[in-house]
Order: structure tokens, then sequence, then C-alpha cells
């Protein structure tokens, strides 16, 4: 049976709910969430440390705490949603698929948010030498098993990748009686936050192994070690440095890609660095009607930015399906970085006369310190801000004002860069 | 002697505090003022709020999440993860119930961070 729906949002997970109830507040009451899981909520249900809603609520919430105050809202307002219920196609007609006990699922949308997030980065994405016993977990799998199960992974645990999963999980494995050993990490420098450095490893004397990395897994049936080894500048292990430490458990926590199988499905330009859909300032992909916002669109460390960036999604998928000439299509031009800077997101400014604020979120190559962060149009500066260190773990934002948001969509030029200051 | 990392700012400034003569403790690394402070709290009095978890019976899951409502002294960690343990509550639990209340003398109670319905 063929469904109607003007709004389907696909992922309840942090950045669906956001999305749903700004668009509910903007007016919109044809709305339907579709929800994998049992629960609404997505990955915060898992992560149960505190340290989320800081900017939003002013108040050190756990993640599924942050998660039930947008449950609420949604609940409030009786937004419809479906659980247990996957996506499994999404066409650039905005005809969705999707599967549950009930059977095939097909709906026909006039705009669609996806909003399904990340999933980790597998181990066949990294080349380590050695056998495939049990024992070796991705972080976030880790942490479900203990965190929803009640399940433990193993005693003696090593750590490779310091991203802020792999450190949030040597504290938790600790709290559960394990012994971590080490943190291994490819990099000079840890792609997590300063405060889960301290907090997670330093209080609990975890050492953090930086420019190492492991090189072989030993053990049959069940991981029994494994071999690490400094690395040098070109990344390469020097194998003269190899050292053997006993473990029984391998957590990988080497980073997040954004899931984009259903958008790849429905011909939505993919950006190469990110990962993510290539959006404009309306957060819309190049497939008319289709938005993107949260993990899915770029990974985010902090989940308020997360739930911002999923309102203004939320506000525009509403502007499209009642605009009158929804399919007029306006240029747009393309934001350039310099390559310390990695990425800018959204990447394309429409060139119309929409005078609104614009957030442009990035990140950054390198460690780099004593800088500027800027932004020209047509060699003009419009925005300079002093940054004593910016760091690629830390997510960067430009607040921009409506008059210069103009400026940028008049331009035949726009520039974000980092100016050194030395 | 002790060594700190300040994570007040993304700068995470290395500190070093002598804390020989608790009256006058020096602080030395800091970028800023609050780093100044976050060294001496450190060494005086270090608080963390803990985060775990405690079984449930006739819930839908078998455990709920749970956080101190405030940090409580970081010495107290492992004490509390064992009171913790320990614990069994029946569903169905909501989010801020007490599950511990005043853990250890503290004065802090243990609350549920997430759901848990009856089954
Ligand atoms: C381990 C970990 C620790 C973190 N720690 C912090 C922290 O301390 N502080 C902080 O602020 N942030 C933290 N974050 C970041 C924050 O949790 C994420 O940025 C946020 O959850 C992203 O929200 P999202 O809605 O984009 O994605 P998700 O939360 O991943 O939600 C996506 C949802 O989409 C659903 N979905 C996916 N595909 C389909 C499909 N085909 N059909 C139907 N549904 C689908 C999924 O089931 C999921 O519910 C952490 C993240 C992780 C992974
Ligand atoms: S001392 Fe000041 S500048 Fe340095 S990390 Fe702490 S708050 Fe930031």
């Amino acid at each position: 049976m063929e469904k109607k729906v003007r709004l389907l949002i696909v992922g309840g997970g942090p950045a669906g709910l956001a999305a749903a109830v700004e668009a509910y507040d903007k007016g919109e009451r044809d709305i339907l969430i579709l929800e994998r899981e049992n629960k609404l909520g997505g990955i915060l249900n898992q992560c149960i440390h505190n340290g989320f809603g800081l900017h939003t609520f002013n108040e050190e919430l756990t993640g599924p705490e942050y998660a039930q105050r947008f449950i609420d809202e949604v609940e409030k307002r009786k937004i419809a949603y479906l659980l247990n219920t996957t996506v499994i196609e999404v066409s650039d007609k905005k005809c969705v698929k999707a599967l549950n006990e009930g059977g095939l699922l097909e709906i026909q949308a006039e705009a669609i948010i996806l909003s399904c997030g990340c999933r980790e980065r597998p181990r066949g994405a990294i080349n380590i030498a050695g056998s495939r016993g049990a024992g070796v977990f991705s972080a976030g799998t880790a942490q479900k098993l203990v965190n929803i199960d009640g399940l433990m992974p193993g005693k003696e645990v090593v750590i490779l990748g310091s991203g802020d999963i792999g450190l949030i999980m040597a504290r938790r494995m600790t709290f559960e009686g394990a012994k971590v050993k080490a943190v291994v990490e490819l990099m000079p420098y840890s792609s997590g936050l300063n405060r889960n450095i301290v907090q997670c490893l330093n209080d609990f004397n975890i050492p953090l192994l930086f420019s190492h990395t492991v090189v072989e897994i030993k053990g049959d049936n069940r991981v029994e070690s494994v071999i690490i080894a400094e690395v040098d500048e070109r990344l390469n292990p020097k194998m003269e440095t190899a050292q053997e430490i006993k473990c029984d458990t391998l957590l990988l926590s080497v980073g997040l890609l954004p899931e984009n199988e259903l958008a790849r499905g429905a011909n939505v330009d993919i950006s190469r660095i990110t990962r993510g859909a290539v959006v404009d300032d309306r957060l819309m992909t190049n497939i008319d009607g289709i938005f993107e916002c949260g993990n899915v669109l770029h990974v985010h460390d902090l989940v308020d930015f997360v739930s911002l960036e999923a309102r203004e999604a939320g506000a525009k998928a509403v502007e499209y399906i009642n605009s009158k000439d929804k399919n007029k299509k306006y240029e747009s031009i393309a934001i350039e970085t310099d390559g310390k800077v990695r990425y800018v997101v959204p990447e394309l400014i429409l060139k119309n006369d929409d005078s609104n604020p614009l957030t442009l979120k990035l990140r950054v190559s390198n460690v780099f310190k004593k800088v500027r962060l800027e932004v020209s149009v047509d060699n003009e500066v419009i925005y300079s801000r002093v940054k004593q260190v910016v760091a690629p773990g830390e997510m960067q934002t430009i607040d921009l004002k409506s008059e210069d948001v103009l400026k940028l969509r008049k331009a035949n030029s726009i520039k974000v860069y980092l100016r050194s200051m030395e | 002697m002790r060594e700190l990392i300040c994570i007040n700012c993304p700068m995470g400034c290395h500190l070093k505090v002598d804390d020989t003569d608790k009256e006058n403790i020096i602080v030395t690394g800091n970028t800023c003022n609050r780093g100044k402070v976050y060294g001496i709290n450190e060494v005086l009095h270090p608080k963390r709020m803990v985060t775990s978890l405690v079984t449930v019976i006739g819930g839908e899951h078998a455990v709920v999440s749970c956080k101190t409502k405030e940090a409580i002294p970081k010495e107290l960690i492992f004490d509390s993860l064992e009171v913790l343990k320990n614990t069994k509550v029946n569903a169905p639990v909501s989010i801020g119930d007490v599950l511990v209340s005043n853990i250890l003398g503290t004065g802090v109670d243990v609350v549920a961070t997430s759901n848990v319905k009856r089954v």
C-alpha cells in the first residue's frame, strides 16, 4: 500500500528528533519519523556518561537524559513515528521503501530529511596483520554490549585510537573491573577532547601512547596479545621498537563514517572529504527536497551542534514544502578552503536574495597554534577571529550575520582559511 | 609537584602544581587565571561525576543507567561503583528517581538517567 506524507524523517536520533520538533513548530503537521531500533534517541541511548547538553541546557546531562528531553518534545506534539522500521531505499523521486514486522511500506514524501547518523570504521578499513580470533571489537559495539546488554567483552584491554569513544570506553571498562593496559594513537595528537583524556585516562593512570600503532594481533581462537610499535613521520611502523602487550581484547576506535548508502541510492552527491552529502545553505542536497543533518552529513563531536543543525534542516524543509516555486533552480557558489581547513559545511551558497544569519561548520587538518580563522569574499576579509589553538578533533563554527550572508550570495569567490599570526 | 592538563578550554595547558605548602599552592604553566583555579581545586579536592548501571528487577531492560547528581570526591569513585554493583531496584524506573540516597555519606544522591518500563 502506498502512503503519502509531507515530511518524512529517516532516523530518530537527536538529529531526526530536533528536525521534527522544529518542523512542527514552523507549522507542519504531517510528519513521520522512521527508526530502525526499538527506541528513539539514536546513539545517545548507549552513551551513559555525562557531558551532553552543556551548550543547550546549561547542564551536564548523560546521553539518555539528553535524548529523553527531545523525545518528550516529540511526544508532546504528538508527532508520528514508527519504531523497528528500517528504511531500505530512498529514490530521487522521494519515494521511500521501509521494512518492519508488518512487511514492506512504500511512502511518497514531499520532502525527506536524512538523519541516519554514522557508523564506525570497520576493521577492514585498517590493516593489522594476524589471525582473526575473537576479542576484537569496535569501541561503539563494546559500548553497546556493556551499557545496554550489561555484558563485558573482556578483562585485559588495549584500545587502538584515542577518539572520544575509545577514551570513554577506557574508563567504562575500568569501572566494570577490566584492566586497560594502553591506548595507542597513530597520530602525534589525540582526536579526542582534553577533558576525556584527563578524566578517562589520567585519572586511572592509563598510558596514552602517541605515534604508535598495533602491527599484529596474536592468538588463534581468542586474542592473547598485540604487538605495538612506534611509527615514523610517514606513519610507517619502526619494527625495532615493537613490543608485546598481553591482552584478551582489542577495541578499535578509529573513526566514524557517515551512513550514506540511502543517499547514494537517491543519486545524492557525496563529498569525498566529509563522506556526507554536498549541501547548500538550506542543508538541501542536489536532489530537490532531500535534506541532510547530524552525523550523516558530517561527524559532530558535540550533540548540541547536531540539534542546532537539525533544527535548521527542519525549518528549511518546511519552507521548501510550502514554497510555490519548489523546482526553481538557483545557481550556487562553492566555498573554497586552503587545505589547513579540511572542509566547510554547507559547501554551497545559493545565489538568491535570502537574508538570514548562517553558521558555517568546519574542521582543520592538523593542530595549528596562534592563527586567525578568516572568511574572504572576492578577497575582502569579512570575518576574522583569533584562535590560540585549533585541532582536528574540535569542530569550529563561524557565525555570519545576515548582511554578510548577502555578500556571500553575490560573491565570485568565497574562501575560508587559516592565517598564521607568527 | 603534580602535573595536570587544564580542561577548561581547548588550549589544554600543561600545569605544574606545587602543593608542598597547602596554604600557598603555586600553579605554573597556565595561560589564564581559570587554569590557576582549576590546578588548586584539582590538588585540594578533586571531584568527579560517576556514571554507571544498576540492576533492575522486572523491567524491559536488565539494567538502568545512573549518575551521581553532583560530583563526588575522586577517591570515592571505586567505592561508589561497588555500592552500585550491589544495588537492585524494581521496575518501573523513571529519569530522576533516586536509586541510592546520600551515597557513602557524601550528601549526594545517585539518580536514574533513563526510563525502564515494567514488563
Ligand atoms: C560513543 C559516542 C560518544 C559520544 N560522546 C559525546 C559526548 O560526550 N558529548 C556530546 O555532546 N556528544 C557525544 N557524542 C556525539 C553524539 O552522540 C552524536 O553526535 C549524535 O548522537 C548524532 O546524532 P544523529 O541523530 O546524527 O545520529 P544517531 O544518534 O546515530 O542517530 C541516527 C538514528 O538513525 C537510525 N537509522 C540509521 N539508519 C536507518 C535506516 N536505514 N532506517 C531507519 N533508521 C535508521 C539509527 O538507528 C539511529 O537511531 C558521542 C557519540 C558517540 C558515538
Ligand atoms: S589555563 Fe586558561 S588558557 Fe590554559 S587551558 Fe586552562 S583555561 Fe585554557
